[in-house]
């Protein structure tokens, strides 16, 4: 059951006490979203089955369609901007020609995942949370508790499938329109004709680059849908609540996604 | 059927249960009313998990619910439907997926019976021709009926209801109260009603019991209830002016 009985407990005697308690509801969160994550991986063989794969499609088609045109505008604005303002500088070297190599570096491994990891936090991640909240204090996942109806079989895995999936397809679309953008700019503003940028793009950016950028994309997938579901199970109190649990889920998720890109890029390139 | 054993449940330095006893018989239509806060909701939660006691049990059959886990526990839910005070239905389905939601995710029946003792349930609480709105689109009272429809989909043995008639019209009110009377004439199914409505207590209930402090102060057949000398039953059935049985029978037309 994923219905938990509300914690209460005194008021904390005095600040060491508000610290700890503190720290360990911190450690307590974490340990409950990573064992929701868990439950809801276990559930994904039920992917394809005829109670779920609905619900599996249409989740899919929420992030992944319903997602590009905000993310296209971010992709090639984020193109745009690493190409003029790298560009500008490299101009007083007369090196204006490599910027097509460092777009493209620069999206596959960082911006590509970064930026759409952040959009899809705040656009899905934050909706997520908030359907979950609602759910939670209308009772409707203590009836499906109720009905023995898993809701990380029944409402988390599609979820989790569908960013799993979608964030790294759309991050492969985020990169191919960022270097599109910068193509634009070098051509326009630059002076950088379409092909040495092209030719320059992608003599340098390696395989390696891809794959990091994706494997990041699909590790802030896991991070919006568990945070997003576990602030949103959370929620207590009515509108309030769900509020609280949409903003913690947008704030959380972007410091993870923030932190963990950090750490996953320096385990690849040391 | 649902037996307490000195149940007690805080809530920080609140008390809601306080050393509750009481057992419910097989077939029987058993009402808990009460002024709101007094924890009828709390009470009827522990029936099905949703809460736990801090101290005592709370047993269904011969299950302890309040230690089981896992497939005993979902045996065990098995044998409740529960209305919730909301109706609790999924907004992204229309009504007729809401009411076959817990035979398409629970059993391996095909999906032509399913939708057709769908329909059949929705004709039982009246709404019969509503199955593709959408929960937006229909009232409260309607969203609580297909909330009752959906409860009573799996046949259960037993059926919760949290406040069946609160924020309804009298007319769908009485309606209602006649469909809980008819499901234990007509299918012998257990039921837990918990209410403040005193008309539609006395009329459904086989037993009534007051909740107050954590405790039943009194528990009794209508007819006993009404005749208490109980001073805080006295001054709710004041409140709903309600002098005897007389006038319950009435407000139904009989
Ligand atoms: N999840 C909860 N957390 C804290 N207090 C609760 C919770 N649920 C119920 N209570 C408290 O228990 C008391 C009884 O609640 P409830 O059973 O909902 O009342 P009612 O009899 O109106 O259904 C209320 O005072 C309420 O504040
Ligand atoms: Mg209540």
């Amino acid at each position: 059951m994923i219905t938990r009985e509300p914690h209460i407990f005194d008021p904390p005697a005095n600040v060491f006490a508000a610290a700890g308690r503190g720290i360990i509801m911190a450690c307590q969160g974490t340990g409950q979203a990573l064992l929701l994550l868990l439950g809801a991986a276990a559930q994904t063989p039920h992917l394809f089955s005829r109670k779920n794969r609905d619900d599996v499609m249409r989740q899919l088609y929420l992030v992944g369609i319903k997602s590009l045109g905000v993310v296209s505008v971010v992709a090639l604005f984020t193109g745009m901007i690493l190409a003029l303002q790298a560009g500008l500088e490299l101009r007083r070297y007369g090196q204006e020609n490599n910027i097509g190599t460092l777009v493209c570096v620069s999206m596959l491994r960082e911006m590509g995942p970064f930026m759409t990891g952040l959009v899809i936090a705040a656009s899905v991640g934050s909706a997520i949370a908030a359907q979950m909240g609602t759910m939670t204090v209308a009772e409707e996942i203590a009836a499906l508790d109720v009905m023995s109806i898993n809701p990380l079989r029944y409402l988390m895995m599609p979820r989790l499938v569908a960013l799993a999936v979608m964030l790294p397809l759309l991050t492969v679309y985020t990169n191919l329109l960022g270097i599109f953008g910068g193509a634009i700019v070098g051509a326009t503003q630059l002076g950088v004709s379409l092909e040495a940028y092209f030719d320059n793009a992608f003599r340098y950016a390696e395989n390696k680059d891809l794959y990091v950028g994706l494997f990041k994309a699909f590790l802030f997938g896991l991070i919006v849908v568990t945070v997003a579901c576990h602030q949103g199970f959370a929620a207590t109190e009515g509108a309030v609540g769900v509020g609280r649990a949409t903003r913690r889920t947008v704030i959380v998720s972007f410091l993870l996604i923030l932190v963990v890109g950090y750490f996953v890029t320096r385990m690849f390139y040391q | 059927m649902i037996r307490f054993e000195n149940v007690t449940k805080r809530f920080g330095a609140k008390t809601v249960l306080d050393g509750l006893s009481f057992e419910i018989e097989k077939g029987e239509t058993f009402v808990v009313v009460g002024t709101s806060g007094a924890g009828k909701s709390v009470s009827l939660r522990h029936m099905i998990r949703l809460l736990t006691p801090d101290a005592g049990r709370v047993w269904v059959g011969d299950d302890c619910v309040n230690e089981a886990g896992g497939k005993k526990l979902e045996r065990i839910l098995g044998r409740f439907g529960v209305l919730f005070q909301s109706g609790a239905l999924l907004q992204w389905l229309n009504v007729e997926d809401n009411v076959c939601l817990p035979l398409r995710q629970k059993s391996k029946r095909p999906d032509g019976e399913i939708r057709r003792l769908a329909a059949e349930k929705l004709a039982l609480v009246g709404l019969e021709g509503v199955g593709d709105k959408t929960p937006d689109n229909i009232s409260g009272g309607m969203r609580k009926r297909v909330g009752l429809a959906r409860a009573i989909v799996t046949e259960p043995e037993i059926i919760l209801y949290d406040e069946p008639t609160s924020g309804l019209d009298p007319v769908i009110s009485r309606q209602i109260d006649l469909l809980i009377d008819d499901l234990r004439k007509k299918l012998g199914v257990t039921s837990v009603v918990v209410t403040h409505d005193l008309y539609s207590a006395l009329y459904v209930g086989t037993r009534v019991a007051m909740l107050h402090e954590g405790k039943f102060v009194v528990c009794a057949p209508p007819e006993e209830f009404v005749a208490s000398e109980h001073p805080i039953v006295r001054d709710f059935l004041q409140a709903q002016s309600i002098a005897d049985m007389h006038d319950v029978r009435k407000a139904f037309g009989k």
